[in-house]
């Protein structure tokens, strides 16, 4: 089960032509591909698209409807591969992940299914992570369809937009026998809007119908001699189509004045930033009408030549807004201006930064400065020649006081106490090397852990660590990889890996039920059922199937006292090979999501149900913080006492804690303080709760009472 | 040059009726943004407006710093080009869920004094750089206030957090409620109760908490003398004298300790007396007038000419360092009917239910030994194989329920201990290491007042249970290890109070050692 529920959003699949669909751009995707006749889906969940995979499997009874088959793909290599099946066959399949990343683990499949070519358009939708928000390396996409010669769609970020590319995209990979990439950035996929929706169509061709017929071409097949064809056939025939189709279908928009001294040429991404920079500069209305000349590449690759010489034509100047590095499409526009001998100054990277995120202010000055130098006639005089920036507000300050907030393990995650426990084993037994993995587990890299040293890819932390594997060496490397990443990769790359070589080092794998990081959608391991997708099988089994020999099994991290005592065996043990320990402990984000429901209709059900919670008392806390450096949990913080003998704020637990023990097992564990109680309200009690509370309440008052009456007694302590 | 200036216009009139209103909402991750821009958007869409909403969902929700951005414009039939994320300079309404995350939207430009309404919430959610350190490592709050103040055309700060908590929300609704009431949007109070109400989940308590914020908003844009009502700390309690109950023969010897109280300088009356009442408290009234006799000394040697700092710092210090920590008096906390009181408070019990309190122990042969009769302890002590022996047997994690006859009954016997413990090995311990360090302040306060006002403060160092105790121990000597290298600097009180600033810095006390080598560069001799 997904950490978000579309259940009530997919019922907008169903609109019918002419209605109106409002929601976010993800939703719009997936009906796009509804009403363009797509016979199958799948992909691999991350940020920007986690979502589309949590639409794609909240509507399956939709899908099913019309015969639509879904696949929760095992990873991108997967999901792309899948797209084999438009190889052959004139069925539309799309395939969806996270990009670059995704693209990355996918670019085999990829370059294969590029080589042999498609018969059924192939679309593969690719969720750009780039600036800011982002969590993973910044680089393009644009390299792998240069690479690959696969054609390259970055629509401009509307609804009517995105929708219409989808379209247009599986028209283009069938008409030019080649995938295509749909490129959607992190906003636009999350961005709320309109579109008018067309009717779904059923796939003519069915996965079903296919089976029945099955079909084969030696010639499509990525083998010499077909191979070397494959490579001609990109360029003589494939290529020339697709760019007669961008040309014929103008895929590409011009706006703005027809003529005109300079010019702007921008990634459709990028028009909507193009645009409000051109409407601070006071050259563009609230609906985009501007006189400024525009020419938007909802197609990134290939680029039409001519389309874009007739564009240059009478212009002086003309600024390329291309977002990311390498420069290619400033690169290939300028030589296509050289080859044509033309005049026109083509600039980009002048004006605007060649790394980075094009935000507001970044477009702003670019553009800004581009106009002034270029056509400063077209500016208004406050524009051109402005007077002093008048902020006035020295902000320089706050950088000392405003603090960081990177984002961190939410309240009660049970990977929590796993990093108390390295921590701690780390102050027994001295520092160690430590590979991180992609993950929520990743977050141990920062305060209070710090613990890890590199990510080299999802499912290959004990992958990275491979190298450490010395027998001179008197410590063992600590790698850890997620259910998420092992099920993904890490299951051969790693710890077959570490079985094979002999690996000596320590692996730890967090199992929490899901795929988290990425919205918790479920995993083979996941112990949840599932309608559709087989899952309950145990990370254990799969990793003695490899053979592992020193296996340990944890099954609730919370305990650090043994999970501290599972890795110090592990880093200490004489046993050769890899020493894997699975911990186990559902992601509390989704445990809690499951549970509350359940838990307050019995309560109001008058069930007898035991809720923890964890405190702290304030007299006893000295506020040295020290339960904090082997936390950071959000509920668990700072308070000042009003107490003028107290210099320093002491611990406080706020109303939303899970009580789910991490505190309590710390103060233990690391011998902290005895300040942490777990508080336990019994609501429904039984009849022999409410006698045996009776009875102790008795006692412990006459004890009190006895004491108090021979002592002082301070109101307020 | 063609001359294109007259099909090129400017566009810049285009802005009047048809302007873009800018909406940015700054949020910690798990605080609800997306439901208060989902909100935003309903309400924009109810009033004749289109409206979009974007976000960046992914990790940066796993308790970071999250940005929501909302643009909209009246419906004029044709659809505005609106931009994906807020640019600087370029916004009319900040809404920030925390205070630090309206310094960030500050930092970032988002906030401009010529057009941008900023509404945040003034309540703190500490980040983990600001509670991981061993002393008071929070932002300023005040800092980022002032420059809120100056940075924007009109602010609205007020806890939002608080608001929603006691109508039994979350802070979304409270902040819309602000906006609401802020009249930055061209909307009616009742458009945004009808996006409320047509969430379908928590409407009542939603809607109060919407409520509550918006009229607190009104009334602080009603004007300036609304001013935010910082409740002050009542100024201590009337005298040392008040609120205190007990057998009337203790109540006669207190009477006599608050007179001593009484007739001291005025400035150090207040401290002395919640130090006097902190160890009555902890001991006993003899307890009380040990303090009394140790501040003495402190006071014979001030004047009103420092404030008395001497005494002031004395007296505090000298309350906390006779209160140390050791089990008779967690027992003892533990076991108080007032403490069972403020769990329940705290936790929530209502009616009916019943409260099961779990405690967490893990004593060590030193706590042990230093609940011992100060004979028998030092003999185990100094025997390590028989310290060892018994360490094994100690030396493990105790969960005890003090909802139980047992559990209670126990930490209700130790807490009894109390009246033999100057007999006991932690006692002696603790006494001879405050009188050194007590004898070492008063000492250097005869030549050095403001040294001595400092040595006295480093008593703060000292906090934490066993190991933490034990770092905190060595960072006290450190700090003190550089009065020989300061000897005779007129500077020497402020490199101490920097020595502890820097030992507060970082758990194991890098900082510390750091500014010591600089302290040990210094060199003697006048400065």
């Amino acid at each position: 089960m997904a950490e978000r529920s579309f259940a009530k959003e997919v019922e907008k699949l169903r609109l019918g032509a002419g209605e109106e669909f409002a929601g976010e751009g993800i939703l719009a995707i997936t009906k796009a591909l509804l009403q363009c006749g797509v016979g199958y889906v799948g992909g691999y969940q991350g940020a920007p698209i986690s979502h589309l995979m949590d639409v794609l499997a909240d509507a399956q009874d939709i899908l099913g409807e019309l015969g639509v088959h879904f696949e929760a793909s095992a990873s991108e290599a997967t999901a792309t591969a899948m797209l084999a099946a438009s190889v052959h066959y004139p069925i539309r399949g799309a395939a969806t992940f996270k990009s670059t990343v995704g693209t990355n683990v996918a670019s085999d499949a990829l370059a294969n299914l590029a080589s042999g070519g498609v018969t059924g358009g192939a679309l593969i939708i690719v969720g750009e992570d780039y600036g800011e928000g982002s969590s993973i390396m910044q680089e393009r996409s644009h390299a792998f369809a240069m690479k690959s010669q696969v054609w390259l769609l970055d629509p401009r970020p509307n609804l009517p937009s995105i929708v219409k590319a989808v379209e247009d995209g599986f028209e283009l990979s069938e008409v030019s026998n080649t995938p295509v990439m749909l490129q959607v950035r992190i906003r636009c996929c999350h961005v709320h809007g309109h579109f008018t929706a067309k009717d779904n169509k059923r796939p003519p061709m069915t996965v079903a119908d296919a089976l029945s017929a099955p079909r084969r071409d030696t010639g499509r097949i990525v083998l010499p001699p077909a191979s070397f064809l494959h490579e001609k056939e990109k360029v003589a025939k494939r290529w020339p189509a697709a760019v007669d189709f961008i040309r014929s279908r103008k895929i590409n928009e011009i706006f703005g004045s027809d003529h005109g001294s300079i010019g702007i040429v921008m990634q459709g991404g990028m028009y909507n930033s193009v645009i409000r920079a051109l409407q601070r500069l006071g050259l563009a209305d609230t609906y985009g009408d501007t006189d400024v000349p525009l020419y938007v590449l909802n197609a990134v690759y290939p680029l039409v030549d001519d389309e874009f010489l007739t564009f240059c034509e009478g212009k002086q100047a003309v600024l390329v807004v291309e977002e990311g590095q390498p420069n290619y499409i400033e690169q290939a526009f300028a030589a296509m201006l050289h080859k044509a001998g033309r005049g026109t100054r083509l600039v980009g990277k002048e004006y605007l930064p060649m790394a980075g995120e094009y935000t507001g202010q970044v477009m702003l000055d670019g553009i800004g400065s581009f106009l002034r130098a270029e056509a400063p006639h077209l500016l208004p005089g406050e524009v051109r020649a402005p007077n002093k920036m008048g902020d006035g507000v020295d902000t320089a300050d706050l950088v000392h006081v405003v603090p960081g907030r990177p984002p961190g393990f939410c309240i009660g995650c049970p990977e929590r106490p796993i990093f108390a426990a390295t921590k701690l084993v780390e102050q027994e037994l001295g520092k160690h090397h430590i590979a991180s993995d992609i993950g929520c587990h990743l977050f141990s890299i920062m305060p209070p852990f710090e613990l890890g040293a590199t990510t080299m890819g999802y499912g290959l932390g004990p992958a990275s660590a491979s190298a450490f594997n010395s027998p001179d060496a008197k410590r063992r490397s600590i790698s850890f990889v997620g259910d998420g990443g092992f099920w993904h990769n890490g299951l051969t790359s790693s710890v077959g890996n570490a079985v094979f070589n002999k690996n000596d080092g320590v692996i730890v794998i967090v199992d929490n039920f899901y795929s988290a990081a990425t919205g918790g959608q479920d995993i083979l391991s996941s112990r949840a059922s599932n309608k559709t997708k087989s899952t309950k099988h145990p990370i254990t089994e799969a990793v003695k199937g490899m053979g592992v020999k020193w296996l340990r099994h944890i099954d609730r991290t919370y305990d650090v006292g043994k999970m501290q005592e599972t890795l110090r065996e592990a880093l200490t043990t004489e046993e050769k090979g890899p020493k894997v320990i699975v911990a186990s402990s559902e992601c509390m984000l989704n445990r809690q999501r499951r549970e509350r429901p359940v838990i307050d209709k019995a309560i109001k059900g008058g069930e007898r149900v035991v809720k923890p919670k964890f405190g702290v008392d304030e007299d006893i806390c000295t506020g040295d913080h020290a339960c904090m450096r082997l936390s950071g949990c959000p509920s668990l913080s700072v308070k000042s006492l009003d107490d003028p003998l107290r210099d320093d704020p002491v611990a406080s637990i706020d109303q939303n804690c899970v009580g789910c023990g991490n505190c309590g097992e710390v103060a233990d564990a690391a011998v902290l303080c005895p300040s942490f109680y777990r508080a336990d309200v019994v609501h429904n009690p039984t009849g022999w709760d409410r006698f045996l509370e009776r009875a102790r309440r008795a006692v412990i008052d006459l004890l009190q009472r006895r004491r108090e009456n021979r002592r002082l007694v301070f109101a307020d302590a | 040059m063609l001359d294109h200036n007259a099909s090129l216009r400017p566009k810049a009139g285009a802005f009047d009726d048809e302007r873009v209103i800018k909406l940015a909402v700054l949020a910690v991750g798990g605080q609800g943004g997306g439901v208060l821009a989902d909100w935003i958007t309903d309400v924009a869409e109810r009033n004749g407006y289109v409206a979009q909403s974007t976000s960046v969902a992914g990790v940066a929700q796993r308790t970071g710093a999250t940005i929501y951005y909302v643009e909209m414009a009246r419906d004029t039939g044709r659809l505005p080009v609106f931009a994906l994320s807020p640019s600087q300079g370029d916004v009319d309404i900040l809404i920030a869920a925390e205070l630090m995350e309206a310094g960030r939207a500050i930092m970032r430009g988002f906030v401009t004094p010529d057009r941008t309404t900023l509404i945040t919430s003034s309540h703190r959610i500490a980040a983990v750089s600001e509670k991981i350190e061993p002393g008071d490592g929070r932002a300023s709050s005040e800092k980022v206030h002032a420059t809120a103040q100056a940075a924007s055309k009109r602010l609205i700060a007020f806890d939002m957090e608080k608001i929603a908590a006691d109508n039994g929300s979350m802070i979304s609704a409270s902040l819309l409620g602000a906006l609401a009431g802020s009249d930055a949007l061209p909307f009616t109070r009742e458009s945004y109760e009808q996006a409320i109400g047509a969430g379908g989940r928590g409407v009542k308590a939603s809607l109060a908490a919407f409520g509550a914020a918006c009229d607190r908003a009104l009334g602080v844009a009603a004007g300036p003398s609304g001013e935010k009502a910082s409740a002050k700390p009542a100024a201590s309690e009337a005298g040392p004298a008040a609120g205190v109950r007990g057998p009337e023969t203790l109540l006669r010897g207190w009477r006599e300790l608050a007179a001593r109280v009484e007739a001291l300088p005025a400035p150090v009356r207040d401290m002395a007396g919640r130090g006097l009442k902190k160890v009555v408290d902890y001991q006993d009234i003899a307890y009380g007038g040990e303090y009394l006799d140790r501040l003495g000394k402190a006071v014979a040697l001030d004047t009103a000419e420092h404030g008395y700092a001497l005494s002031i710092a004395a007296a505090k210090h000298l309350a906390n360092a006779m209160c140390y920590d050791d089990m008779i008096r967690v027992s003892d906390l533990k076991t108080r009917s007032t403490r069972d009181r403020r769990v329940r408070k705290e936790v929530g019990v209502r009616e009916g239910s019943i409260l099961q309190v779990t405690e967490y122990f893990h004593p060590r042969i030193e706590e042990f030994c230093g609940t011992l009769p100060a004979g028998l302890g030092s003999y185990i002590e100094s025997r390590p194989k028989l310290a060892a022996f018994l360490d094994r047997r100690i030396n493990h994690g105790r969960r005890i329920r003090t909802d139980s006859f047992v559990g209670f009954g126990m930490l209700w016997f130790i807490g009894g201990l109390r009246r033999w413990r100057r007999g006991m090995l932690r006692h002696r311990v603790e006494k001879a290491h405050l009188e050194r360090w007590y004898d070492l302040a008063l000492g250097q306060a005869r030549e050095n007042y403001a040294l001595g006002t400092e040595i006295l403060n480093c008593r703060r160092l000292i906090k934490g249970y066993s190991d933490t105790h034990v770092r905190a121990q060595s960072k006290f000597d450190r700090v003190l290890s550089a009065l020989p290298m300061l000897k005779g600097r007129d500077d020497a009180a402020d490199w101490i109070r920097r020595l502890r600033e820097a030992a507060l810095k970082d758990e194991k006390g890098d900082m510390l050692d750091g500014a010591l080598k600089t302290v040990a560069t210094l060199g003697h001799g006048p400065a």
